[in-house]
């Protein structure tokens, strides 16, 4: 590597992490002006992510979902597409692979195990198909469907585990008899579970080798593939595209295919490898990190994944941190939106430690059409 | 000019279903039904009384979305104002429980505005100052919205008495329409005058204009003379306060506490009636009313218990609704034309 591109590689990091330390700052700021203690809250949040194997553990279990929802939110912003929608895709790939899970029992692991994968990341798929197809045909905003569709997945996965009302409503298809009042699903049967690399009390699944290895399929496909070029040229001016005789109508619905596999697979590892059953309140906020972690990420596949690492650090450091300082762990949340902010808007960083644009400088932020385009 | 006239004619849709609507439930409650008839459930006037209620933080949001989008910045952080708002609005209430009712409420009202301008004027200074895409500012109001009020909430807060209905002498005795439009708590009536304060501002009045010129064509209105960017900074914090409203609506009106995320997407079906009402305040009051409808008779229908659908799909509605409105109607509206895009005045880039 010469000098140049190293001090462009040295550039490309200095925003990032300057929105992360601003963010931090600014989190201990809002702590400190709460009554809280920011010094106990932090090192407590380190010693959770980081001061124990099993803190080491929690971080890499919750590195996967991070990991894959992020980069479903960059292969969107690849094609100018903004998926707020991984919430919604990610619940849909949770209740495909959980029915796959609890079913089917008795078929050898090598077949059950990818088939129940394979329903949650077509769950996804196809939730996520449904705003594509809905911009190209009708051009209704993405931005608006994927998040009414994260509300419709959400009220679609509760039914599917609904225990039934008092006054004879009929209980969901995938709720447990046995759990009797509790809406939730059977446990997933023992050959729809992805094997643990290091069993209990660790519980560090393989999931995350396939969510790593996603990748590194994500570079190839972007950076080495017709697919890649088409997404990225879509993104860049999809005008100049049409006039290539690229078919933008079908990119913009592939990339949305393909967002939306990426975060059912996120539900359906942390289904099959973590929860081994499904409860309407299994959503979590994976789905809007992943934003963050996709722009923290500039949208690179391999600065998604440091950015998940970071994230899944702090989710994994929180009960260490509420438990230590008392301090509530959604200020984790507040941090995540402040880093959001101050890598969305290099111009705030750069304002505040006076660094100069370098001329030749272009931006890791996505360009999002609204309306007329 | 043609699509002029397009142009007024579908923001009318809405308001036109509303009408519909009211005139159907009026002649539904002058007929001898029995209480327990589908057409008693899906338009008594306890429905349409919870379709108002419904309707008014759509309506508000709705308002907010066009103050902000008439002057060119794309808000989708509505529902993360409304949330601040709302938030506020609860805290100040509980801080002063011990103060004479009204003024309390008064107070409560007064901190949704200013939390509301906040959030506005963040949203303005990212989008024109810091040249952040607007449509990420939004999603950082909602999340930063989101997290700060769950961080900052104490379940044992109690928030001690709300807004009650004032009847309006005469009025509100007519028969259906008294009982649905006369006898409503203050920030009801307030969110209706709003609508049409909005309308004559917008369109009747010399800041409507110069707002209106920012939003469409920026260049043109700079070389008239009007400062572009200070028309975007004031009218995104006037919309961020409306929004604010709907949030202190909701908690110091409708419910009375404050739930983390209790907006539960309003601010989004906002955006989507303000764009099913072709970015004019009637219009968009119109589709506000048609998205509340879905929520009213989804509470009509679970209360009355009358249909075998499970209570998850019926609480679908609104959403669903939402995008097939959207998606029927794109291309037949037209936002105005600035939207999103920064505006420089010549040479001024660094």
């Amino acid at each position: 590597m010469n000098q140049s591109s190293f001090r462009r590689l040295l550039r490309s990091l200095l925003i990032p992490v300057l929105a992360v330390l601003t963010a931090l700052a600014i989190g201990a700021i809002i702590m400190w002006l709460a009554g809280d203690d920011p010094i106990a809250a932090y090192k407590g949040l380190f010693q959770g992510a980081f001061g124990s194997k099993r803190g080491w553990a929690t971080t890499i279990r919750k590195w996967s979902p991070l990991l894959l929802t992020g980069l479903s939110v960059a292969i969107a912003f690849q094609a100018g597409l903004f998926n707020i929608g991984a919430a919604g895709q990610f619940m849909m790939g949770t209740v495909f692979s959980v029915w796959a899970g609890i079913n089917f029992e008795g078929m050898p692991i090598y077949l059950h195990l990818p088939f129940a994968l394979g329903m949650g990341i077509l769950g996804g798929l196809l939730w996520g198909a449904i705003p594509g197809i809905l911009k190209v045909t009708t051009g209704a905003h993405e931005v608006i469907t994927t998040i009414m569709l994260n509300y419709i997945a959400a009220l679609f996965a509760g039914w599917t585990v609904y225990a039934g009302g008092s006054q004879g409503q009929k209980p969901g298809p995938l709720w447990d008899p046995a759990a009797k009042a509790i809406s939730q699903t059977p446990p997933v049967v023992e050959s729809a579970r992805i094997p643990f690399i290091f069993g209990p009390p660790y519980r560090v699944h393989w999931g995350i080798v396939l969510a790593v290895l996603m990748i590194f399929l994500f570079a190839w496909l972007i950076n080495k593939t017709t697919i890649g070029f088409e997404l990225r040229t879509v993104g860049r001016n999809f005008k100049a595209a049409r006039y290539a005789g690229i078919r933008v109508g079908w990119t913009v619905i592939l990339a949305m295919m393909l967002a939306g596999a990426l975060a059912g697979m996120a539900g359906a590892i942390e289904t099959l490898g973590v929860n081994f059953k499904f409860a309407p309140e299994f959503g979590g906020s994976v789905g809007f990190e992943g934003i963050t972690v996709a722009l923290l990420g500039q949208t690179n596949p391999f600065g998604v994944g440091l950015a998940a690492f970071f994230l899944a650090s702090l989710a994994a450091g929180g009960a260490k941190m509420q438990f230590d300082s008392g301090v509530s762990t959604d200020i984790i949340q507040v941090i995540n939106a402040l880093m959001l902010a101050f890598v969305a808007a290099p111009a705030i960083v750069r304002w505040l430690y006076r660094i100069r644009k370098a001329p030749e400088e272009e931006e890791g932020v996505p360009k999002i059409s609204w309306g007329g385009g | 000019m043609s699509s002029a006239t397009k142009f007024k004619r579908t923001s009318m849709i809405g308001l036109g279903i509303a009408i519909a609507l009211l005139v159907t439930s009026i002649i539904v409650n002058l007929l001898p039904l029995p209480n327990d008839s589908i057409w008693k459930v899906l338009f008594g006037v306890s429905t349409l009384n919870f379709t108002l209620r419904a309707t008014i933080p759509l309506a508000l949001g709705a308002m907010a979305g066009i103050l902000c989008e008439r002057t060119g910045i794309i808000n989708i952080g509505i529902e993360g104002m409304m949330l601040a708002g709302a938030f506020a609005g609860f805290v100040v209430k509980v801080l002063t429980n011990d103060w004479p009712l009204m003024a309390s409420l008064l107070a409560g009202v007064a901190a949704a505005l200013i939390a509301g301008a906040l959030m506005g004027y963040i949203h303005a200074l990212f989008s024109i100052k810091f040249k952040m895409d607007q449509i990420i500012s939004g999603t950082f109001l909602i999340l930063l919205a989101l997290g700060l009020t769950s961080y900052l909430f104490n379940p044992d807060w109690v928030a001690e008495g709300k807004f009650s209905p004032i009847a309006i002498p005469v009025l509100s005795d007519i028969p259906v329409i008294g009982d649905v439009f006369f006898n409503n708590p203050p920030i009801t009536y307030t969110a209706l005058i709003l609508v049409v304060l909005l309308h004559i501002g917008l369109f009747h009045t010399k800041w409507g204009l110069r707002s209106r010129a920012a939003g469409e064509h920026p260049r043109a209105a700079d070389t008239l003379g009007v400062n572009v960017n200070f028309y975007r900074y004031l009218n995104t914090t006037l919309g961020g306060m409306v929004a604010g409203l709907a949030g202190g609506f909701l908690v110091l009106e409708a419910v009375g506490q404050f739930q983390e995320g209790m907006t539960a997407g309003r601010g989004f079906i906002s955006l989507a009636a303000m764009i099913f009402g072709n970015w004019m305040p009637f219009g968009a009051l119109g589709a506000a009313t048609l998205f509340g409808y879905t929520q009213g008779v989804q509470n009509a229908l679970l209360l009355a218990g009358v249909v075998d659908i499970p209570r998850h799909f019926i609480s679908m509605l609104p959403y669903v609704v939402t995008i097939i409105a959207v998606a029927g109607l794109v291309g037949r509206v037209r936002p105005p034309a600035a939207e999103g895009k920064v505006y420089e005045t010549e040479g001024s880039s660094e």
